[in-house]
C-alpha cells in the first residue's frame, strides 16, 4: 500500500489526473511542463481517455471547454506564457461554471522571459489574467507529493463548485523527483449531479451552455450577482495553509510553493538563534488564507514575505492585516526572472527584520 | 415546417428569428433544423453556436447547444465529439469567425479529421460587427473597412477554404453550395444531409460552405443580394465538390 514511487512534480500531476478519472486532456509543449504532455500521451489512451495534442494553447482550453460542457473530466497544463493565451476561454469557463483542472508550471517572465522556475503569475492566477469578474480557485503545491494530492482534490473542488481550478507550481518544482505514494483518490459519491451537461437532450428540455445574456437588461447582472455569492461561499469554506510553530512566534514568515520550504529551513536555523520564527505557507491562493493570517497578527506583529516574484503574494497579506486597521510591519525579500531564496538569505532577512524592531 | 407549429419534437422552434429579412441565416437554419429531423437525431445531437449573427442559434434550434468563444467552435467541437464519440456534433460558423480569427482551429481539426459537421456560411462581411471586411470579402467589395473596394494590395485575396481545406489529407467531405435560390437551396439541403450521414457513419470531418446573403451590410436588397451571391460570389467561389470520400 504504501508502496512509494519517485516522480518528478509534473509527472505526480499527470499520476493524479489519471487516478481521479480525467476522460480528457489537450495541451501545446511548452517547458517546463513538457512531461505531462509525455506521460498523458501515453497514460490516458491506456485508460480509455483522451489525450489530445492542440494546434495552440487557445485550441487547448477550448477543448478543455467542449469536454467540460458534456461532464467529462477534463485538464490542460501550460507553462506561463501559455497560460496568458488561454485567459479568454478560462473567462468563459468561470462564466459558464463548468468545471475542469488548469495547470501552470510558472516560469520567468514578462515575455518569453526564461525557464526557470518563478511565481511572477501570482496576480494573474489570483486576480483573473481573464476578462470580466471571475475567480479561479488556485492551488499552490510545495512538494511533490503534495502536487499529486492537490491535483486529485483540484478536480472534486472543480466539480463541487462548478468553476475552473488552477495548480499554480513551478518550473523547480515541476521538474524536481520526490518518492510519492499514489494514493487512491476519496469516492465522489458526495458531489452534484451534472445535470447541466450536454448529452443530448433525449427525455428532458435541451442544455444550453452559453455567456451571452443580454435580455432583459439586468440578465448579467443577475449573473454577476450569482456568481458572486458563489465566490464568496469557497472564501469563507477553503481557506487552506500550513503553520508551523507560529503559536509563539515574533516573526511569521509567509511564502507558497518553493520559497515555503526554504522558509522553513531558514525558521529552524533562527531558532537554534533564539529567534522565535515561525512560517505560514498559504495552500489556497484564491480564497486566500486571510482568516489565519488575522488570527496570528493578534500575537505577532512582524511578517516576511519570500516570493519568487517582485512581490505579488505580499499585497495580499497587506490586505488581510491593514483590513482591521492593523499597525504591522510587512517585510518583503524576492525577485522575479529565475532567483531563488537561499536559507542563508532568508535568515539574514529574519534577522535584519527582527533587529529594526529593536531598534 | 409551417405544419409543426404545436410540435415539440421538432428541431426548429416555432419563434421569429432575428435575422434581417433576405437573410441567408435564416434559410440555413432551417436547412440544418430539417436534416436533423428527417435523419431522426436531435436528441443525441450537440450543436455549437458561433460569435456573429447566429450567436442565439439556441433561441431557435430545440437540441443542446453550447456558445463558443469567437473563432473556436472547431476546438470546442473536438472536445465534445471526442469524449461523446456517440453524439452528432455540427459547428455552425460564419467567415470572421471560421476563416480569420479561427483559420487555425478550422484547418486543424479537418486536418486530424475530426468526426463532426461544419456549416460555414460565408457572406463575404462581418454581419454582427456591423459590416467590416471579411477574409472571404471580394475584390472591389465596398465594407466599412473597405470604403473604396478591398484592395488585393493591402489586404490579401479572397480564401477559399474548400480548396484549402481540399489539400489535407483527412477531410471526408468537402463541398460548397449557396442559399439565393430554391435550386441551390435544394443542392445546400442534400449536401447538409450528407455531411451529418457521413458523421452519423463514422467518415470523418465534414464541410459544407454556404455562400449567404447579407443585404443589410452588402446595401443591396433581398433580390439584388440573391443576384450579387449568383453573379458575383459564385464566380470566386465556385460551387460544387472538392473532396467526396464515397
Ligand atoms: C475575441 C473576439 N473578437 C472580436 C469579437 C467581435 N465580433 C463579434 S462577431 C464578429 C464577426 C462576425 O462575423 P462573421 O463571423 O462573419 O459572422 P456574421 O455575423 O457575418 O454571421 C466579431 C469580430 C468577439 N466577440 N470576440
Ligand atoms: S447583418 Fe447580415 S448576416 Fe446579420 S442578420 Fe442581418 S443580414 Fe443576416
Amino acid at each position: 500500500m504504501t508502496e512509494k514511487i519517485l516522480m518528478k512534480g509534473n509527472e505526480a500531476m499527470s499520476a493524479a489526473a489519471v487516478k481521479a478519472g480525467c476522460k480528457f486532456y489537450a495541451g501545446y509543449p511548452i517547458t517546463p511542463q513538457n512531461e505531462v504532455t509525455q506521460y498523458l500521451s501515453r497514460e490516458l489512451p491506456k485508460v480509455g481517455s483522451v489525450f489530445i495534442q492542440a494546434e495552440s494553447e487557445l485550441a487547448a482550453i477550448n477543448m478543455v471547454f467542449g469536454a467540460s460542457s458534456t461532464g467529462a473530466r477534463a485538464m490542460t497544463s501550460s507553462s506561463s506564457p501559455g497560460i496568458s493565451l488561454k485567459q479568454e476561454g478560462i473567462s468563459y469557463i468561470a462564466a459558464a461554471e463548468l468545471p475542469c483542472v488548469i495547470v501552470n508550471v510558472m516560469r520567468g517572465g514578462p515575455g518569453l522571459g526564461n525557464i526557470m522556475g518563478s511565481q511572477g503569475d501570482y496576480f494573474q492566477a489570483t486576480k483573473g489574467g481573464g476578462h470580466g469578474d471571475y475567480r479561479l480557485i488556485v492551488l499552490a503545491p510545495s512538494s511533490v507529493q503534495e502536487t499529486y494530492n492537490l491535483t486529485i482534490m483540484a478536480f472534486d473542488l472543480a466539480d463541487k463548485y462548478r468553476n475552473p481550478v488552477m495548480i499554480l507550481t513551478d518550473g523547480v518544482l515541476a521538474q524536481m523527483a520526490e518518492a510519492i505514494e499514489l494514493k487512491e483518490p476519496p469516492s465522489h459519491h458526495n458531489l452534484p449531479r451534472k445535470d447541466w451537461a450536454l448529452t443530448g437532450c433525449k427525455g428532458r428540455k435541451p442544455n444550453v451552455i452559453k455567456t451571452l445574456h443580454l435580455y432583459p437588461a439586468d440578465a448579467l447582472e443577475k449573473v454577476n450577482i450569482m456568481l458572486d455569492r458563489k465566490y464568496k461561499k469557497i472564501e469563507d469554506e477553503l481557506q487552506k495553509c500550513e503553520k508551523i510553530n507560529c503559536d509563539d512566534a515574533d516573526i511569521v514568515v509567509i511564502a507558497y510553493g518553493l520559497p515555503s520550504r526554504i522558509g522553513k529551513s531558514a525558521i529552524k536555523k533562527a531558532r537554534l538563534d533564539g529567534i522565535k520564527a515561525g512560517l505560514l505557507r498559504p495552500i489556497t491562493l484564491w480564497p486566500f488564507p486571510k482568516k489565519e493570517i488575522q488570527e496570528i497578527s493578534k500575537k505577532c506583529k512582524k511578517f516576511l514575505v519570500v516570493e519568487m516574484s517582485n512581490g505579488q503574494m505580499i499585497e495580499d497579506v497587506k490586505l488581510a492585516l491593514y483590513e482591521n486597521g492593523n499597525e504591522i510591519d510587512i517585510s518583503f525579500l524576492g525577485r522575479g526572472g529565475g532567483w531563488y531564496p537561499k536559507p542563508e538569505e532568508v535568515l539574514n532577512k529574519i534577522k535584519e527584520v527582527i533587529g529594526n524592531g529593536k531598534q | 415546417m409551417e405544419n409543426n407549429k404545436e410540435n415539440k419534437e421538432a428541431t426548429l422552434r416555432q419563434v421569429k428569428m432575428h435575422y434581417c429579412p433576405g437573410c441567408g441565416h435564416t434559410i440555413a437554419h432551417r436547412i440544418v433544423a430539417d436534416v436533423i429531423d428527417e435523419l431522426g437525431i436531435r436528441e443525441k445531437t450537440i450543436g455549437s453556436a458561433p460569435v456573429g449573427c447566429a450567436v442565439l442559434l439556441y433561441d431557435y434550434f430545440n437540441c443542446d447547444i453550447i456558445e463558443c468563444p469567437h473563432g473556436r467552435i472547431p476546438a470546442v467541437a473536438t472536445g465534445i465529439k471526442r469524449t461523446n464519440p456517440d453524439k452528432i456534433i455540427f459547428v455552425y460558423g460564419g467567415d470572421g469567425d471560421l476563416l480569420s480569427i479561427g483559420m487555425a482551429e478550422t484547418i486543424h481539426a479537418a486536418n486530424r479529421g475530426e468526426n463532426f459537421t461544419v456549416i460555414f456560411i460565408n457572406n463575404a462581411i462581418y454581419g454582427m460587427t456591423g459590416g467590416q471586411m471579411a477574409p472571404t470579402t471580394l475584390i472591389g467589395q465596398k465594407t466599412i473597412t473597405t470604403q473604396d473596394g478591398r484592395d488585393a494590395d493591402t489586404t490579401g485575396m479572397p480564401i477559399r477554404i474548400c480548396e484549402m481545406l481540399a489539400t489535407l489529407g483527412k477531410p471526408a467531405y468537402i463541398e460548397r453550395v449557396a442559399v439565393n435560390d430554391a435550386q441551390n437551396i435544394a443542392r445546400a439541403k442534400s449536401a447538409i444531409k450528407k455531411a451529418f450521414k457521413n458523421q452519423i457513419e463514422g467518415k470523418g470531418f465534414s464541410f459544407v460552405e454556404v455562400l449567404s446573403m447579407c443585404p443589410t451590410n452588402w446595401k443591396l436588397s433581398i433580390k439584388d443580394a440573391c443576384r450579387f451571391v449568383n453573379n458575383e460570389m459564385a464566380g470566386y467561389f465556385p460551387l460544387g465538390k472538392f473532396r467526396d470520400i464515397d
